[in-house]
């Protein structure tokens, strides 16, 4: 078809017009396609093969719920840990001795280590736990190995500050009652004691004497150590079940800001004899680690989701050349009814949007609702973040035009005489 | 009626062409028109009537103004064809003209009241007024009872009439209606034919392209075609006149 140059606005007027009210040689108004009809006529090629259609929209949408979900799981299990950071505090050492060995002692950290770590100037807090050698048993009639692995660990009172504890039931130790034979189990302890509640009294016989539960004790997050422990003050551990003076391990609270410094000069300052059998952890750290593990976790995932949403789009592209194929005489109708190349690809690039627009919408639902299954199972707060709803329409969006402008461009090409050209 | 067009063209004039040629590429070129000179008229019915290869095909499409012609003038509804950029021969087709084909080519999965309202899809008039019309030219060609029918449940003869409604919706200067009897049997055929004529009674002015010369006999102008050329230009009168004479031309090989 030769091309030609536009002529200028008025045309083709032929001699005699004005004579008669007809509309011939007047002004040619151009072709128009309403954008609610390009709504209509891109939807018809989907609605007359919907096997087809949902089959390739399937494609996007799995590519679109897997990284939706993907990205929804990994902010709630984020938002989760930093929750859980921001109200353990980052700023927590954990000093034990442990590391070189000298002949066949074990290590341990010398009874002025608490109060030499007292006095590095940053330091906030300083408490320590003494594991004591003693069994816990429900009732002084149970055999004495029946202990469950049940701990007994010598405390100062203010540990329940230091690591951020919660009491279930019951209360913690006070200066009070440190001397007294009371006793806080931790929340396995407790479970594996059989006791759920604290209100009547109840005793349990630990160390060859009776011990008042006052307190049932969370989960502690940063010590879990702690929590198959039966807890008791410093004095009575001392004075009746012949507990070490030394601590066996110290928890030091610092400020926020110079942990690192602190974590420096700890081994000196509490072992200054031997500070190789000193240990320190931060256990922030660990919590750190799990959500920078599960960051990594989150980039394979999304690259795998991003894969299946290529496989999505190479799925559309083919349908829709398919489709232009197939279409021949509908694309030579429509230029003989008055369209134009530019309606011809419009049509065909609405419908490959439309397509990747409804795998889309699908796929973020689906992904919505699987972070929200999972969230729930996993008793954590529902976090489906906004960026990763309206990023997944619009990757299926960019994903749907990429691949709809071979075929749409396709079918605008396609001389009308081609394609109305039967067999 | 004169077979060469006396420039400029009279105001009733709906189709002029001059000295068309179409060349197909190749080497040697393929040459489909040797030279066309044609003139249709406000109101007429005429065949093109000529064997497969005659290059009656090629004359619809430029008619239709779905190709362009190598060299010669093409006019319709007084437009220039040639001064016409592609953006503009759309909106001409939009507006003037109306195609009826063989295969139908109706669009699945619709009605036929939207696939008539779809014949004014790209006139930029809304849909309720699309729809308004496509009722009334249903009802022209006979299908006011098919409207809401799906058309792939409406009979061969039915679809073609829904086809011709399409093409009649939007009132265009010339309807050109390629083999329109192809797809039928010889009864919806006839019926088919028959409702040509009482279209153009009613003002609509058709060019229908046919190879069977018996509906070509049946129209009140017959221009036939052969090898690229216009072989005769006849009226009915004037055919019956000479048969009637004896003088008897094979028209009708």
């Amino acid at each position: 078809m030769s091309d030609v140059t536009p002529p200028p606005a008025v045309l083709g007027t032929p001699a005699g017009d004005g004579a008669t009210a007809t509309s011939r040689g007047a002004r040619l108004a151009p072709s128009a396609l309403h954008p609610a009809d390009l709504f209509r006529v891109a939807s018809i090629g989907l609605r007359s093969r919907r096997l087809r259609a949902s089959l390739s929209a399937l494609g996007i949408a799995i590519g679109i719920a897997a990284m939706v979900a993907v990205l929804g799981i990994s902010e709630s299990s984020k938002a989760n840990l930093l929750q859980a950071l921001d109200k353990l505090g980052t700023n927590l050492l954990v000093v034990e001795a442990g590391g070189g060995f000298i002949g066949n002692e074990d290590p341990v950290l010398p009874t002025t280590s608490e109060t030499m770590l007292r006095r590095i100037g940053p330091v906030e807090e300083v408490s320590s736990v003494t594991s004591v050698d003693a069994t816990v048993l429900r009732t002084d009639l149970a055999p004495s190995d029946q202990t469950g692995g049940i701990t007994v660990k010598a405390v100062d009172t203010q540990l329940l500050d230091t690591l951020v504890g919660e009491t279930a039931n019951g209360e913690w130790l006070d200066e009070s009652r440190a001397g007294l034979p009371v006793v806080v189990l931790g929340s396995v302890a407790a479970e594996r004691l059989g006791i759920a509640d604290v209100g009547d009294g109840v005793q349990v016989w630990l160390g060859g004497q009776w011990f008042t539960v006052i307190g049932i004790m969370e989960p502690f997050e940063l010590a879990p150590d702690l929590d198959s422990s039966a807890v008791i003050g410093r004095d009575i551990a001392i004075a009746d079940l012949g507990a070490a003076e030394a601590p066996g391990t110290v928890y030091l609270r610092t400020d926020p800001d110079q942990v690192d410094d602190v974590q420096a000069v700890i081994a000196l300052t509490a072992n200054p004899e031997n500070p190789d059998q000193v240990e320190v952890t931060r256990p922030s750290d660990a919590i750190e680690a799990r959500a920078a593990a599960s960051n990594a976790f989150t980039a394979l995932f999304l690259g795998l989701g991003a894969v299946a949403l290529l496989v999505g789009g190479v799925g559309i592209a083919n349908v829709m050349v398919i489709s232009v194929l197939e279409r021949r005489s509908e694309i030579g109708l429509r230029r003989a009814l008055g369209a134009t190349r530019r309606h011809v690809s419009v049509q065909f690039l609405s419908e490959a949007l439309l397509l990747s627009a409804a795998g889309g919408l699908a796929g973020v639902m689906l992904g919505a609702a699987v972070t929200a299954v999972y969230d729930a199972a996993r008793g954590w707060e529902i976090v489906v973040p906004v960026v990763g709803l309206a990023g997944g329409v619009a990757a299926a969006l960019a994903i749907g035009a990429v691949a709809g402008l071979y075929p749409a461009t396709r079918a605008a090409r396609l001389a009308p005489t081609d394609a109305l050209r039967t067999v | 009626m004169g077979v060469t067009a006396s420039a400029p063209a009279p105001e009733d004039v709906v189709i002029m062409l001059r000295d068309v040629v179409k060349e197909y590429p190749g080497d040697p070129p393929t040459r489909v028109l040797h030279g066309v000179d044609l003139v249709v008229r406000q109101g007429e019915l005429l065949a093109i009537v000529g064997p497969s290869g005659s290059g009656k095909s090629t004359l619809l499409h430029i008619m239709g103004t779905l190709d362009r012609p190598t060299s010669g003038e093409v006019h319709i509804a007084g437009y220039d064809v040639a001064r016409l950029a592609d953006r503009q021969l759309s909106s001409l087709r939009s507006r003037e003209i109306g195609f009826v084909f063989q295969q139908f080519f109706l669009l699945p999965g619709m009605s036929a009241a939207d696939n008539v309202a779809d014949g004014l899809l790209y006139t930029g008039r809304r849909l309720r007024d699309r729809r308004a019309r496509a009722r009334e030219a249903l009802v022209r060609v006979g299908l006011g009872h098919r409207l809401d029918y799906n058309t792939e449940k409406l009979s061969g003869g039915e679809r073609q009439r829904v086809a011709i409604a399409r093409a009649l919706v939007g009132e265009p200067s010339v309807v050109l209606a390629d083999e329109p009897t192809g797809n039928l049997d010889s009864r919806s055929g006839d019926a088919l034919v028959e409702l040509l004529h009482e279209l153009n009674d009613d003002g609509s002015t058709i060019v229908v392209i046919t190879h069977d010369h018996d509906i070509a006999g049946s129209l009140r102008r017959q221009v036939a075609m052969r090898d690229g050329l216009i072989e005769a230009d006849s009226t009915r009168e004037a055919r019956d006149l000479r048969d009637s004479g004896g003088a008897l031309r094979d028209a009708a090989r």
